[in-house]
């Protein structure tokens, strides 16, 4: 089949289709959106079912410097993406530097959070209804904020050696939805966790 | 054509590889044409098997207190056959005809992401194996039965360490968590393929039905089988970590795991059926030599289905005591989703209506097809009204009317799509009276089962029960449906039959038997590694039609 059968009356043809990586990325944030959309309904449900204490209101801490962390970290990684598009390599790598750092104390912070509520308040995933569904929802958050660290520590080791160019700059944005994402998940667990919940 | 300028190394001139060779090709393939035969053979494997335990099922029900299996395996055995029967039959072929078809429809080379392609069809492969592996493993070193047995909704508490000992449900969630997350790839990797990888010209007005049904399908299991993988996580949490997600002696609620299924498990239907929809809306205008009636309100309604389909997931729970409120707002949405329905069947006869009909196999299924599916719609719409459904729940009227649905409308037309697209994929003819012998066998069959198995329902026979007292008048209709079951297994072999056969011996079948419009029938069958020589362009909706009648082209009218 050839194109030349077309006749010269034929309309010539606009085609821009959409790039696939970041239909893709809406595609995988819609999927784990609804997975988070159960953990939390699941949470929301679960709100004072506890049978047996501790309770939210006695154990948990508003996490507000981390949280700080987490969402200055989504605005970094766009000024990261935007020099890369700029073909500003050196920029861009210390503006995903320091989104890396700020993605790590935010996980510090909630190991740090873990640690006091296992060993000091002595609350667990088996301990009551609370405990399971605190420990999944931030717990399923965590998971994703460290595989998105992964994705960017990989970045960062392409840029280290030289291999990231501005050609990248599309890719590179595709990963930072998946970051925005995690951190717009944050918002979401913050106000059921820390405000609803608590 | 300009193909045969071009000396592209194709797998018909390279010396014939030895079978190692061969198979290495096969396991290590990112080719969207055979991943797609992959899904497919892999599906078929399963809807044999799944077979095999709805025989065990039908035979063991065949007449009273019958002692052809005993309980325990008989609960494996429905368990076993509903879970391999969705996620390992139906599931799996619709992403293999997906793969294969979506990117030869809109003149794509490759699915948009092929290393992700195979990731997804290997995961969905070892799930099965892993479900599989439970009459194995399942025992644990507890000795507490093997293959999973809590019916294919696991409904808490079944599900709890307590009540399933061993390590049977653990392979069940696995397994489904693992097929879980490649059909959620497969998924994103049609709508990016639907979306991005379109030939110049094909704007969303121009894309063949079938991709843009396949890509509802895709959005539906992004949006409905995750909330499975939400769930199945939590069921993990609860077995392996003492969590009290389900645990109701700790508080938590039976019910919250009867909702999360159930906003996995009805859209879930539409996932199925939606493909079904797809084959149809490309085999009967093919077979009426007819242009598709009313293609924008076709595609209208199938997001209108897709999008009502999310929100119907509690009239599976009518009798699990939700508030008035719950029970009429899923009783009018269950009712809605019949008008799109209805418009789509409306569609198909007005296709056919005043058209020159090709009564060939593929079109035989899908006329069966039309009225089969009309009358599981109309027994959805009776069991939408609460009390009625308060009636029948958990009886067999119900798995008649889900069976007259996803045999009856979902089976049938994917045999109608085997038969309408096998010469596209093997080249060859398959063998038109073997083919209508299986049509018929297959009909008096399902007809037979189905049908029949409405009344013992309505007369009270609940579901899932392994055995029965004589004289409760569902004797006679036990019978016979199980006497459909076998016309049903004889006709399944008689496919089976006709494949092999005419892969082998059947006659070559040429670019295009059927004088179709779509763009898959413009090349070789079967196609070459890279679908396209030259990308084509499109300015209708039958493109294939526009090159085979430049006087008239479609894109005149449209």
């Amino acid at each position: 089949m050839s194109t030349s059968s077309a006749s010269m009356l034929e309309p010539p043809i606009q085609w821009n289709p959409p790039a696939r990586g970041s239909v893709a990325m809406y595609c995988l944030i819609a999927a784990e959106a609804s997975i988070f959309t159960i953990f939390v309904v699941a949470y929301i449900f679960y709100i004072g079912k506890s049978l047996t204490g501790p309770q939210p209101q006695d154990v948990l801490r508003v996490p507000i410097f981390f949280t700080m962390c987490l969402l200055s970290s989504s605005l970094t990684i766009h000024f990261a993406s935007k020099s890369l598009r700029g073909g500003k390599v050196r920029s861009f790598a210390l503006w995903w530097l320091s989104t890396i750092a700020l993605g790590a104390l935010f996980l510090a912070g909630t190991a740090r959070e873990w640690f006091h509520l296992i060993y000091d308040e002595g609350l667990t995933i088996q301990t009551n209804l609370f405990g399971t569904t605190y420990y999944s929802l931030v717990g399923l958050h965590a998971f994703h904020v460290t595989v998105g660290l992964l994705a960017l520590i990989t970045v960062s080791l392409f840029t280290l050696f030289g291999y990231l160019r501005q050609e990248h700059a599309e890719r590179v944005e595709v990963l930072s939805m998946y970051w925005h994402f995690v951190d717009a998940v944050w918002v979401v667990v913050f106000i059921v966790v820390y405000v609803v919940g608590r | 054509m300009s193909t045969e300028l071009i000396a592209w190394p194709s797998s018909e001139t390279a010396t014939p590889q030895p079978f190692v060779g061969q198979l290495h090709q096969w396991v290590t393939t990112v080719d969207h044409k055979r991943l797609g035969i992959l899904y497919i053979l892999y599906a078929l494997l399963f809807l044999v098997v799944g077979g095999v335990e709805a025989t065990i099922m039908r035979i063991q029900l065949i007449r009273p207190l019958n002692h052809f299996v005993s309980p325990q395996v008989f609960n494996r055995m429905f368990t076993m056959h509903g879970t391999t029967m969705i996620f390992f039959v139906v599931m799996p072929v619709m992403f293999g005809f997906a793969n294969y078809l979506v990117p030869l429809m809109i003149g794509a080379r490759d699915m948009a992401f092929p290393r992700l392609n195979a990731l997804s069809f290997w995961m969905t492969a070892f799930g099965g194996l892993l479900l599989y592996f439970s009459f194995v493993g399942g025992d644990g070193l507890y000795g507490a039965g093997n293959a999973p047995d809590v019916g294919w909704f696991a409904y808490a508490p079944l599900t709890s360490k307590t009540f399933s000992r061993g390590h049977s449900t653990d392979f069940w969630i696995l397994s489904l968590l693992v097929s879980g997350f490649g059909s959620i790839g497969t998924a994103i990797n049609i709508i990016a393929t639907v979306l991005c990888m379109r030939c110049k010209g094909m704007s969303l007005a121009k894309l063949p039905l079938l991709a843009w049904l396949n890509a509802t399908m895709a959005g539906l299991v992004i949006l409905a089988v995750s909330p499975l993988t939400a769930a199945q996580i939590m069921l993990l949490v609860d077995r392996y970590l003492g969590g009290q997600f389900f645990d109701t002696q700790a508080g938590g609620s039976a019910v919250l795991w009867m909702h999360f299924f159930w906003v996995f498990g009805h859209p879930e239907v539409y996932v199925l059926v939606v493909p079904a929809f797809a084959f149809a809306s490309e085999i009967i205008p093919v077979f009426s030599r007819k242009a598709i009636f009313g293609y924008p309100i076709m595609v209208a309604a199938t997001l209108a289905i897709g999008f009502i389909s999310m929100s119907v997931w509690a009239h599976h729970m009518f009798t699990v005591g939700m508030s008035a409120a719950g029970n009429t707002f899923f009783v009018l949405s269950t009712m809605a989703i019949a008008v799109p329905t209805g418009i789509k069947i409306f569609n198909w006869l007005a296709t056919m209506w005043g058209g020159q009909i090709h009564f060939k196999t593929p079109m035989l299924f899908c006329i069966a097809f039309l009225f089969q599916f009309l009358i599981a719609g109309l027994t959805g719409v009776m069991q939408a009204a609460a009390p009625f459904d308060w009636q029948l729940t958990a009886s067999y009227f119900v798995v008649a009317h889900f069976h007259y649905v996803i045999v009856g409308a979902i089976l049938f037309t994917l045999f109608g799509a085997f038969y309408y697209w096998f010469p596209k994929m093997s080249g060859r003819m398959y063998d038109e009276r073997l083919g209508k012998l299986h049509f018929w066998l297959f009909l008096i069959g399902f007809h037979l089962t189905f049908d029949f198995m409405h009344i013992p329902g309505i007369l009270g026979m609940p579901r899932r029960i392994y055995t029965y007292e004589p004289g409760r008048g569902w004797d006679i209709w036990n019978l016979i449906v199980t006497i459909g079951v076998f016309f049903q297994a004889a006709a399944i072999l008689v496919f089976i039959w006709n494949l092999l056969w005419s892969y082998f011996r059947g006659e070559l079948a040429g670019n295009d038997p059927w004088d179709a419009w779509t763009l898959e029938w413009s090349i070789p069958s079967p196609p070459p590694a890279y679908n396209f020589a030259d990308i084509p362009e499109v300015r209708s909706r039958r493109p294939l039609w526009d090159l085979k009648h430049p006087e008239d082209p479609d894109w005149h009218y449209e």
